[in-house]
């Protein structure tokens, strides 16, 4: 990177930082301020959870209502900066075939993110393009960007108004990817004025038109502050096909580390 | 070794390991068993060939044992097939069977592991840990469990790994009833340069690390190369398998960028005649999302080279060859893959075609089909000895 930039990048961030340490939330003058002030508390609610673990099952259907089932472990190593993504390590366990196959993730902010995937019958590591961000995450209504896009900056912001979403009341935070390849021209997310958690999102294709939906429920609060959902849906408009991450009880501070997410580690994770 | 004995001893490997699985939750089963159907639709080469169809039945557990926080780990992976046309095809394999010890940054493995290097499609040119295992298939990817000891360390600056290797571990030939053979039989007679046999000593070190874009990993390979000379002896008229003693050095290099793999391996070997270098080296370009559809389809173009002396050192067919091929993958619930591709040989014309499709069924059956077609083969090249082994093959796993 750019020394330059960086240093910039930094003072961005300070001040942006210093802005939401100093001033309340309906201090913010533009739409696109209020969006982001509204999208990073969300964000920084979560800040200092380290790393966590969490075991979930994926539950695919299609427009019959036939199902198959995937289960996984997502591992997250949390990246303070936000000039830097996260790390993750998705493991699958099921269907069996598939078993100990693996995805690495170094999250990046708008350059391409890079990952690996491993596969253990060749106990080959390849390294794979990134730029498939809106395809199928292994043929479910997710896609890679779903999981992979969540840090702050990858998005800019337009603060809609608030809205009651069954009961809890909500601001609408319409989010705009910055990054490349997304299959995305606008997101809709609804993050409820409580407890700072993103409740719905509606997904709309690079055609303008609607095309997910994604339900977040079930939040339960760890270590007295992280808020995880428990239950995802996301049903797809077009083709009526629809996919649930059910997840497990979440494990924070595990003590992980970057060597945990390593390309090497890939070889030893079962 | 027969038939019988080995699958005694394989199933009481497996309910060993089934027994041992229910007493403790940290120990983990897995694997699968498959029936498996060739068939040869030309008229054999050689006498005795058959042409099938050829059924066998394979297994694969493995047993995996790691407490949690614990830095040990034990593995043991058996691999058995048991082929009703071919005795000499029927075979039991320990592919692994190790103790890992990692904390922190340190690793230590003792036993038998298979390790993989390298980043191209036509050719697993850098590869060298483990002996391929020529009674599974010609294109190399099966290997047999190599003992040793692995020292290994990372870090910010790269992984560097050092193995040393106690034992040496001879490569297989199917028997004379079986196709994709020699035109003649391989000795029982084994001939090594090395006065301490499969005894030798071998060692490797490789260094490996990414920098943005480029994954690059480097090594150097001293001990009994894997590949041998097969040598005709006017007495027996069998073929001898010589195994000499190589020093080699590899390279492999991969630079990704937007939809791009570009992918190099080069290897430079001392020992086998005149020092020689190899190479191969080409693209994987991806097209996602094919007509706006969640399929992809990846299309690969490969270049072959090898210096190697025609006489002194094992034959190759990958001397001067281009590969191209396609992969397409549906992204669909049952991970539906098709790969089709064919290797020639730019001066020789002699061609290797293949498809491998491949489709989960239900939950826990999978299907694979393959079909390998050897066309406008030479007699100069060394797969002549194949060229009426076109076959096709299907195989159905049931993964527990």
């Amino acid at each position: 990177m750019n020394p330059q930039k960086h240093i910039k990048k930094i003072m961005t961030i300070t001040a942006a930082s210093l802005l939401f340490s100093f001033i309340s939330i309906t201090g913010a003058n533009t739409p696109a301020e209020k969006g982001f002030d509204v999208a990073a508390r969300s964000d920084r609610s979560d800040r200092g959870f380290s790393d966590s673990v969490v075991q979930l099952k994926m539950v695919m259907r299609n427009k019959a209502g036939k199902q198959t089932q995937r289960s996984l472990l997502i591992s997250t190593l949390e990246v303070p900066d936000e000039t830097l993504g996260d790390r993750s390590l998705i493991v699958f366990d099921s269907p069996a075939d598939i078993s100990g196959t693996a995805l690495l993730s170094h999250v990046k902010i708008l350059d391409p993110d890079d990952q690996w995937l491993y596969l253990p019958g060749l106990k080959r590591i390849k390294r794979i393009s990134s730029v498939n961000k809106s395809g199928p995450f292994v043929g479910s209504e997710f896609a890679f960007e779903d999981f992979t896009a969540l840090e702050l900056k990858k998005y800019t912001y337009k603060y809609l108004g608030e809205k009651d979403l069954n009961g809890i009341m909500c601001d609408m935070v319409e989010r705009y990817p910055r990054y490349e390849y997304s299959g995305y021209t606008k997101q809709v997310s609804w993050i409820d004025q409580q407890v700072f958690q993103v409740r719905k999102v509606d997904f709309y294709d690079r055609k303008g038109d609607l095309l997910k939906t994604l339900i977040l429920d079930d939040y339960k609060s760890y270590n007295s502050g992280f808020w995880r959902s428990h239950t995802m849906k996301m049903v797809n408009h077009q083709t009526g096909k629809s996919t649930d991450l059910l997840y497990g009880d979440y494990l924070f501070k595990k003590g992980l580390s970057k060597n945990d997410f390593s390309k090497s580690a890939l070889k030893r994770i079962r | 070794m027969m038939v019988n004995s080995k699958t005694l001893f394989s199933l009481l490997v497996i309910i060993g390991l089934m027994t041992s699985l229910a007493q403790a939750e940290s120990i983990t089963l897995s694997g699968y068993v498959a029936i498996e159907n060739r068939f040869f639709w030309n008229d054999p080469s050689y006498n005795g060939q058959k042409s099938g169809p050829q059924v066998s039945v394979v297994t694969e557990p493995e047993v995996r044992w790691k407490d949690s926080g614990s830095p040990h780990q034990f593995i043991l992976a058996p691999f058995l097939r048991v082929d009703a046309m071919d005795d000499e095809r029927s075979h039991l394999d320990i592919r692994e069977g190790f103790w890992r010890y990692n904390k922190g940054s340190w690793e230590v493995l003792a036993g038998i592991n298979k390790v993989f290097w390298g980043v191209t499609e036509s050719r697993h040119l850098v590869d060298i840990i483990n002996q391929t295992d020529m009674l599974e298939d010609v294109d190399q990817e099966e290997k047999l469990g190599q003992p040793m000891i692995m020292v290994g360390h990372s870090g910010d600056i790269g992984e560097l790994q050092f193995f040393l290797m106690p034992f040496f571990r001879e490569r297989d030939y199917p028997g004379s009833k079986g196709r994709l053979r020699a035109p003649l039989a391989i000795s029982e007679q084994t001939v090594y340069q090395s006065g301490a046999e499969e005894r030798h000593l071998d060692f490797a070190l490789r260094f490996s690390q990414y920098y943005g874009d480029w994954d690059l990993g480097a090594y150097y390979f001293r001990g009994t190369g894997r590949e041998p000379r097969l040598v005709r002896d006017p007495d027996s008229n069998q073929l001898t398998a010589y195994y000499d003693v190589i020093d080699q050095a590899g390279l492999d290099v991969q630079y990704t960028r937007e939809a791009w793999l570009w992918k190099l391996e080069g290897i430079i070997r001392k020992g086998q005649g005149d020092t020689f270098a190899a190479m191969v080296g080409g693209f994987e370009y991806t097209l996602y999302q094919l007509f706006e559809s969640t399929s992809d389809l990846g299309l690969l173009v490969e270049y072959n080279w090898d210096g190697r002396d025609k006489i002194d050192a094992p034959a190759t067919s990958f001397d001067n060859d281009i590969f191209i091929g396609a992969r397409f993958t549906l992204n669909d619930s049952q991970d539906t893959t098709l790969l089709i591709g064919a290797i020639t040989d730019v001066e020789n014309r002699s061609t290797v075609a293949s498809i491998e499709a491949e489709r989960r069924i239900g939950e826990s059956f999978v299907l694979k089909v393959q079909a390998r077609s050897f066309m406008n083969i030479d007699l100069a090249d060394p797969l002549w000895s194949a060229k009426n082994d076109d076959f096709l093959n299907i195989n159905l796993q049931y993964h527990f």
